[in-house]
């Protein structure tokens, strides 16, 4: 379970307070309009702010003290997943071990990952040459690569234009059963968490409303 | 959770910078202490009141401002003409040619305006032909001249640059109004210049307030001295320290006050070095053969010079020049000096700009990072003959410093280029980190590893761009090693200077074209080296 318990941040004149407590095993959809706190949310629990006050735990241990990068957490942006100048292998690579030192199992997972968003063969492929769409499912296979429990979302398909953005969903909500992640999207669009079969919250005035 | 043991054992953020400010504190702080701590033994009163140094003073400003006048009321006419003249064959060479100041060294192209303006040159046979008074390049007259020649140029490119930004729609609708060409000059081309105007004038007047190699070669005696030549002299030939100190602390005074003018005026302008290629298009359809002339005569007296120092580089004393064993050791000497002052520069630049951004992205602390910044740009308030006459106090108790020559050098000369390379590194490093910092912080990627693969790869043209400018200033500064060089140990621009004040033209002209060279030399080898190859 994630729980965030009377997790309070404030910038500004802007105040957030944060209570909520997913399953693990889950899909759960963050609404709200832009300025509306969406991505402080998921860059509190990420580890990229640090919170006023209250805690965030998974599996009954606070995150805090961790940083960023040893969390049981990983990222999809909305773009810049990629580092252009790097190939695919590099840009995978770096989810496994960031000197990208991989041994033959992990290059075995690394090929894996790559079948498993449909860019099967494309390793050695400069990460410049991609489209938008598929930039997205490079960054989901190094999201699954390091296997961690927790996917967090920010705005991944409004990039992308609708066919690519229909198929990307469909490809993000099998990832997730299959791999059983605990997700969290935040997201401007009641498609995407349709698309998702995400319990939705919709943040409002800082605070997040109980499940419609 | 598999990574979770790995514990990061990488330097602190705060390392590079820390480095780059403890070494600027060392080269300029440490300095600095020294003369204020001497001054305190002077009677500054009386220094200052002597009648020569207030003449000095005087003329410092007097010859700036004029300079700048200068400058900047030609540039304007020749961006309006090339503004108007979007397409003609050698304009982007000839704009190319404004920003060469940068590379060519300063007393090279001394040597070639003295062959073109001098008292043999062909200004001065064509003045005599027609039976007119010949014109002196020595003393004022000069001096202007030779600032114009470095500062028109970079006036009129950022005159340009602001020109060529002015939307199209503006020229479209004053077409369709009917506009005729002095409200076009009204409503849309002035405008442009004038918000330039307060910029680009403090610019041009620091360069030249503390301009030394022009004064020193083309002005001299009590009649056309500048503060920073004064110094030169006190401390070289009179061995008058009193003087020299207090005429540095005048000059650290003057210098903090432009730099504070420069940034409440906005520096903005000066950063203008890349220039935007838009589809360009022409709303005027006169004014050709006006235009035409203040082209054509501008390159002329751009060119001339250059070309006129290369005509005559090969003469009689060539094969004497280039084989004198003096030459030899001072293209030597340059050559080291240039590297060791660029690679020290680019490395206090680097230091400096990775703790900085760090601050500005990860901290969210964008005002200090400027600030961290900003120390680099030191020796626009302490010049480098103030520093050379603070570090001259500070070393003479303990060593010989006309041996330490070189290494001095370096040092002064690698401040010199900082702020340059600042400039050059602080939009890619930036842009580096600025779209993946997220990424990079959650895949946890640091220190060795994210500058081998994430800043490097973005960062080797800069940094061979910023290596490549920094080393051919200090291969082309003839500022610190006048105050620190002798017989022993000269560098290629000394060595000019002495052949040019012996009088000894052709070699003077043999050796500028050697030095022209070596500079381009560094200046293409050093970006080719290390960054790589062009458009890759």
């Amino acid at each position: 379970m994630l729980e965030l318990n009377e997790l309070r941040f404030s910038f500004g004149k802007d105040a957030y307070q944060f209570d909520l407590s997913v399953d693990t095993h889950s899909t759960t959809a963050i609404m709200g309009k832009s300025g509306s706190g969406k991505s402080t949310l998921l860059n509190l629990i990420a580890g990229f702010l640090k919170p006023g006050s209250g805690d965030v735990q998974w599996q009954q241990e606070s995150l805090l003290s961790l940083p960023t990068e040893q969390r049981p957490i990983t990222t999809l942006f909305q773009q810049h997943n990629l580092f252009p100048h790097l190939t695919i292998h590099q840009n995978l690579a770096l989810g496994i071990n960031p000197s990208l030192k991989l041994d033959q199992e992990q290059e075995q997972q690394l090929r894996q990952s790559l079948d498993a968003v449909g860019m099967t063969g494309m390793e050695n492929q400069g990460a410049i040459s991609l489209s938008g769409g598929e930039q997205q499912r490079v960054a989901l296979a190094r999201c699954l690569l390091r296997q961690r429990p927790i996917l967090l979302m920010d705005e991944p398909f409004s990039a992308l234009d609708e066919a690519t953005r229909e198929s990307m969903q469909a490809l993000t909500r099998e990832t997730i059963k299959n791999n059983k992640l605990c997700a969290i999207i935040v997201t401007h669009s009641h498609h995407d968490a349709t698309a998702l079969n995400a319990n939705t919250y919709t943040l409002v005035n800082g605070r997040l409303d109980s499940p419609t | 959770m598999q990574q979770i043991s790995r514990t990061s054992r990488q330097p602190p953020w705060w390392l590079p910078g820390s480095l780059s400010v403890l070494a600027i504190a060392a080269l300029a702080g440490l300095p600095l202490l020294a003369l204020v701590n001497e001054a305190s033994n002077i009677e500054l009163i009386d220094t200052i009141s002597d009648p020569y140094n207030q003449r000095v003073i005087q003329f410092s400003f007097y010859q700036a401002i004029l300079s700048t006048l200068l400058s900047v009321i030609l540039a304007i006419p020749l961006a309006i003409a090339l503004s108007r003249e979007p397409r003609f064959f050698g304009r982007n060479l000839l704009i190319n040619l404004f920003s060469l100041s940068l590379v060519i060294p300063t007393i090279v192209a001394i040597v070639g305006m003295v062959s073109v303006f001098g008292r043999s040159g062909l200004i001065n046979q064509l003045l005599q032909t027609v039976g007119l008074q010949s014109f002196s390049i020595y003393g004022l007259h000069g001096i202007l001249l030779a600032h114009v020649f470095f500062n028109m140029p970079l006036a009129a490119r950022i005159f340009l640059q602001s020109l060529e930004k002015i939307p199209q729609e503006q020229w479209r609708l004053a077409v369709q109004l009917g506009l005729p060409s002095s409200s076009r000059w009204r409503f849309i081309e002035w405008p442009a210049i004038r918000s330039q105007l307060p910029g680009i004038s403090i610019l041009i007047f620091a360069l030249c307030f503390t301009s030394f190699t022009i004064v020193m070669t083309l002005g001299g005696g009590p009649r056309a001295t500048t503060i920073e030549v004064a110094i030169y002299q006190a401390l070289r030939f009179d061995f008058d320290i009193d003087t020299a100190v207090t005429l540095a602390l005048i000059q650290l005074i003057l210098c903090s006050l432009i730099m504070i003018a420069t940034h409440s005026f906005g520096a903005q302008t000066a950063q203008g070095i890349s220039s935007i290629k838009l589809p360009h298009h022409t709303y005027y359809t006169s004014g050709h053969y006006l235009n035409g002339l203040i082209i054509g005569v501008a390159a002329l007296f751009l060119i001339t010079p250059l070309a006129s120092l290369f005509a005559k580089a090969f003469n009689p004393t060539t094969f004497s020049v280039i084989t004198h064993s003096k030459t030899l050791s001072a293209v030597i000497n340059s050559t080291v000096v240039a590297l060791c002052a660029g690679a020290l520069a680019v490395a206090m630049g680097i230091g400096l700009q990775l703790s900085a951004r760090h601050l500005r992205i990860r901290l969210n602390k964008d005002s200090s990072g400027k600030v961290m910044q900003l120390l680099g740009n030191v020796i626009l308030v302490i010049p480098p003959v103030v520093l050379g006459t603070g570090l001259f106090i500070l070393l003479r108790p303990f060593a010989d410093v006309f041996a330490l020559a070189l290494v001095i050098v370096i040092a002064i000369n690698s401040l010199m280029a900082l702020p340059f390379v600042l400039r050059i590194l602080e939009g890619p490093v930036l842009q580096a980190a600025q779209q993946h910092d997220r990424l990079i912080q959650s895949l946890g990627i640091h220190g060795v590893i994210r500058w081998r693969l994430l800043d490097w790869p973005l960062l080797k043209k800069p940094i061979g761009y910023s290596m490549a400018i920094a080393s051919t200033l200090a291969a082309g500064d003839l500022s610190a090693i006048a105050l620190f060089g002798s017989e022993r140990i000269t560098t290629l621009p000394l060595l000019l200077y002495q052949r040019i004040g012996s009088y000894r033209h052709y070699e003077a002209l043999t050796t500028a074209v050697i030095l022209l060279l070596l500079c381009l030399a560094l200046f293409f080898i050093l970006q080719r080296v290390i960054g790589g190859k062009a458009n890759a």
